[in-house]
């Protein structure tokens, strides 16, 4: 630790800490535009100057400089920067007037306007007038992609966006063309961003540059109520903040949780929102002569009860699709109790994930963070890509680090960063050794949702044991979800219970009536009665015989449990749609009309006898760890996995939902995104 | 300077691919660096693809250098773009890259200019048998033989209209040119006195080092005001 006298005021920082980190710790303002925390340093916007005392008699980037280059005065004493002098001032509103000679002065129609660094440091460093009397630069607009837009003329070449795609996204498109006042921001030949985590540059971008395409001219961020919620769009459980204006919901950005996505978020979270408009179940429907018709809600539940009154107790069943929360699958599997039946599952056929196995079996046992500590990685019938971008961003980032072999079992894909690819199947598995004090193993749900899934699993744990990926201080046994809601459901045991049928019977004939709480990419064949409880008019509504309109997640208070086993709850930021309900409310007032009243009346009882049964569901935002012991148990069962290939859980990246089958922004992007993966096969 | 493009598609051929002797050549060139900074070869390798493409570089070569090097082709477009030595569009069989830089200004660019726009037309333009092409560029490092052009690899120089529109017509004629000062010099020797080196007031000390006998005065003054002091001390002491 090195000590320094920012404007008088003593702080303690590491050596390495650049000035304007060490200013920002003596709780001092430095303005910035080019650096950012994340990225590398650029020192190219010059908006940092800070004094430095015996320094050179000029004014040094702040962002440019470590601690440690400072030196103390002759007499002893600590080394000191400035950052309030006249010197100062008067060196930035230089370098501010420099950036406002070629930046239009178009503030009252640029969607930044109101959360512009420009601006917002104009108002400290701005002159009030101009002095430049010559024409202004003016750039052509470029194509980057269908969620990026583009106004290049106010540019002021911070290269952020250029050092994110390159550094955490890991493609390398972006670049800055040409010189000085005719630099250009652009990709090779305007071709669209391949990225997943494209939309970040919108975020960073300092000036109205780079803007969301699809939100474009649409909101003015002072108008929008902000909502700090979770992403369930994959299983990261990425920290997003909902914008409304009235009930719509206007837009998603990114919030910093270090622990999970650091302060990124995939295209896929930050681009659904159209899609939450669209395709909605607004109404309760039942089908009549063959066709949907709207109903009443007592329509809706006279016809469950019916059905329901009239089936075997175990002959009633309930499966759970990939947005569900921990609180409607509580209420469904009480529900189901009462009737009488085991029959819950939220797994796709032949996922041999278990409740009963212990926590330490199906999480991301080396947590999010933990991927920066492992020292080498075998991903098996995942591409982290597709399911969880977030998590594949920080994965590069360890591999950015150095010494960091990683190796590839299952469908050969770009990942953004080398992997030697072992082989297709679970005999490549075979040989595999590194060196390493913490190894890391990550199975994919591809590797899992097959018939002979759980021999899959065991092998995959056993390889964790040999390489010495599970011992104290470290565990390394990672499964990598990609739907939101199965940690949870796995958590609260929403798995055949005694004697109970998993998915692949439910839906084989072994039920007559059929739940159906979102799972939408799971085909019903005909003969059973489903009650399908969800929000779009998806695949699960066409097959539905009584559709229940339920809350999307930006509609109600869920919790939800990440890949990592991480508890965090979404919180309402608009009204669900027309008659649509809170998803527990509707099984609660069902379970009155089958005459088996749950005990709550209200979210609050719900999560109280919860919370009461699971605990650690109570403490939001932390990790009850899985054991070690659980990993042993997996490998010592054994099992000869098939030799047939994995193939990946995710196809499309864009569209794995049905909110994002309803958005047309991500369907726009999935047909780009195809487009160019046919190019790449030719 | 202004904003550089890739050509139109128009005038981009199909393909580049470097020549066998090219190929050899660039893996001399990367060889100079640690494996896994072939990259750092990019200049050189453009360089030579522009030789080889015929004086200027079109996309296809970008393109190839990048697979060569195994960058990405933006990295190499970022290169070729920024520096202004990189043709991005066709240039004439010879192309003339006038100075226009202040020293070349005073001593009569603007002429210069006046005769290449007459012979061969606008700036970014070949002409139409395809033989010239011209650019004003900024200093070429002559400005003892100022003004000057470069015209391929070699340097004109102590040009006038006249010099300069013959020079042209010469080297349209396919006829052998003298490269180098036009005016009768052999280098940057003054013009019509070249025994100036010969003057014997440059050695004795009247024009060249006059500053050194000032110099010692003032030490020597210096040296005895330090005496005198310390003598006055010992002396009251």
């Amino acid at each position: 630790m090195t000590k320094i006298l920012v404007d008088d005021v003593e702080v303690d920082v590491p050596p390495h800490y650049t000035l304007l980190q060490a200013a920002e710790a003596a709780g001092m303002e430095v303005p910035r535009f080019c650096f950012h925390e994340r990225l590398s340093i650029a020192g190219n916007c010059r908006m940092c100057l800070v004094e430095v005392k015996g320094g050179p008699p000029k004014p040094q980037a702040s962002c440019a400089m470590n601690v440690r280059d400072v030196r103390g005065g002759p007499d002893g004493s600590l080394p000191q920067i400035f950052t309030k002098t006249p010197m100062v001032k008067k060196a930035r509103e230089g370098v501010m007037e420099f950036m406002l000679i070629n930046h239009p002065l178009d503030c009252p129609i640029c969607d930044q306007g109101g959360e512009c660094d420009l601006q917002d440091q104009a108002m400290a460093y701005g002159k009030d007038a101009s002095r430049y009397a010559e024409p202004k630069r003016a750039v052509e607009d470029k194509y980057i992609g269908p969620l990026v837009k583009t106004v290049m003329t106010r540019c002021i070449h911070c290269t952020r966006c250029v050092r994110f795609t390159t550094e955490v996204a890991g493609i390398t498109e972006l670049g800055l063309i040409g010189r000085g006042e005719d630099a250009e921001i652009t990709t090779y030949l305007e071709k669209a961003m391949t990225s997943e985590m494209q939309g970040n540059v919108v975020d960073l971008c300092p000036v109205g540059a780079l803007t969301s395409k699809p939100f474009a001219f649409n909101a003015r961020p002072w108008e929008l109520a902000k909502t700090e919620s979770i992403d369930v769009m994959d299983a990261v459980g990425s920290a997003i903040r909902v914008d409304t204006r009235g009930r719509e919901v206007m837009r998603i950005v990114a919030r910093t949780n270090d622990a999970v996505n650091e302060e990124w978020i995939s295209d896929k979270t930050r681009f659904i929102w159209d899609g939450l408009r669209s395709q909605r179940l607004d109404r309760p429907y039942v089908r009549v002569n063959g066709k949907l018709q709207p109903a009443t809600w007592a329509e809706a539940f006279a016809a469950i009860a019916a059905k329901v009154k009239a089936a075997q107790p175990g002959k009633i069943g309930a499966i759970a699709g990939q947005l569900a929360g921990v609180e409607e699958m509580y209420a469904l599997k009480a529900l189901l109790a009462s009737l009488g039946s085991a029959n819950t599952d939220a797994r796709y056929p032949g996922n041999p994930l278990n409740s009963k196995a212990g926590r330490g079996s199906y999480l991301f046992n080396a947590t999010i963070a933990g991927i920066e500590e492992a020292d080498s990685l075998i991903i098996i019938g995942a591409n982290p890509r597709k399911e969880a971008a977030v998590l594949n961003s920080r994965i590069r980032k360890r591999y950015l680090k150095g010494k960091f072999p990683i190796a590839l079992v299952g469908e050969n894909a770009n990942l953004s960063y080398p992997a030697t690819y072992l082989g297709a199947g679970p005999e490549s598995l075979a040989g595999y050794k590194p060196a390493g004090e913490k190894p890391m193993v990550i199975v994919g749900q591809g590797a899992l949702n097959r018939a002979d899934g759980a021999a899959v699993l065991a092998a995959a744990a056993k390889l964790a044991l040999e390489i010495g990926a599970v011992k104290d201080g470290w565990n390394g046994f990672c499964v990598l979800h990609n739907e939101a809601s199965l940690v949870g459901a796995l958590d609260i045991g929403f798995t055949p219970g005694e004697g109970g049928l998993d998915t692949g019977a439910m839906i084989g004939g072994g039920v007559e009536v059929l739940f159906n709480l979102g799972a939408d990419d799971i085909e019903i064949p005909a003969g059973s009665f489903v009650v399908y409880q969800g929000t779009h008019g998806d695949n699960g509504a066409h097959r539905a015989d009584v559709i229940l309109p339920g809350a999307a997640y930006t509609e109600k208070s869920a919790t939800y449990v990440n890949t990592e086993g991480r508890v965090q709850q979404t919180v309402r930021a608009a009204f669900p749609p027309g008659e649509a309900k809170d998803d527990w409310a509707i099984i609660r007032a069902l379970s009155d009309v089958l005459g088996k009243t749950l005990p709550f009346n209200s979210l609050g009882q719900l999560r109280a006898a919860l919370y009461a049964e699971f605990p650690h569901l109570a403490a939001l935002g932390t990790i009850k760890a899985g054991e070690a012991a659980d990993v042993e148990a997996l490998a010592k069962l054994g099992g000869v996995p098939d030799k047939a290939a994995f193939k990946n859980a995710v196809e499309a990246f864009h569209l794995t939902n049905p909110i994002a089958r309803a958005s047309k922004v991500m369907g726009e992007c999935a047909a780009i995104a195809s487009g160019a993966q046919a190019q790449a096969a030719e | 300077m202004s904003v550089r493009r890739l050509a139109p598609d128009s005038v981009q051929p199909a393909s580049f691919a470097f020549s066998a002797e090219n190929k050899v050549w660039l893996a001399a060139q990367i060889a100079k660096y640690p494996e896994g900074r072939q990259a750092s070869a990019v200049i050189p390798a453009l360089w030579q693809a522009q030789k080889q493409a015929g004086g200027w570089l079109p996309k296809a070569a970008i393109e190839h250098v990048a697979e060569c090097l195994g960058m990405p082709n933006i990295r190499v477009l970022e290169v070729a773009s920024f520096y202004t030595m990189f043709n991005l569009e066709p240039v004439g069989q010879y192309f003339v890259q006038l100075c226009g830089t202040v020293p070349c200004h005073c001593m009569g660019a603007q002429d210069l200019k006046k005769v290449l726009k007459e012979k061969i037309g606008h700036e970014h333009h070949v002409s139409a048998d395809g033989k010239f092409s011209w650019l004003e560029v900024e200093c070429l490092g002559a400005c003892t033989n100022a003004p000057m052009v470069q015209i391929n690899d070699d340097f004109y120089e102590d040009l006038t209209a006249e010099t300069l529109a013959k020079l042209l017509d010469d080297l349209a004629a396919g006829k052998p040119v003298k490269i180098g000062p036009q005016n009768g010099r052999s280098k940057s020797e003054p013009k019509d006195s070249i025994k100036t080196l010969l003057d014997g007031a440059l050695y004795d000390g009247s024009k060249v080092g006059s500053w050194q006998g000032d110099f010692d005065a003032r030490v020597a003054a210096a040296k005895k005001a330090k005496e005198e002091a310390a003598a006055a001390a010992e002396k009251k002491a």
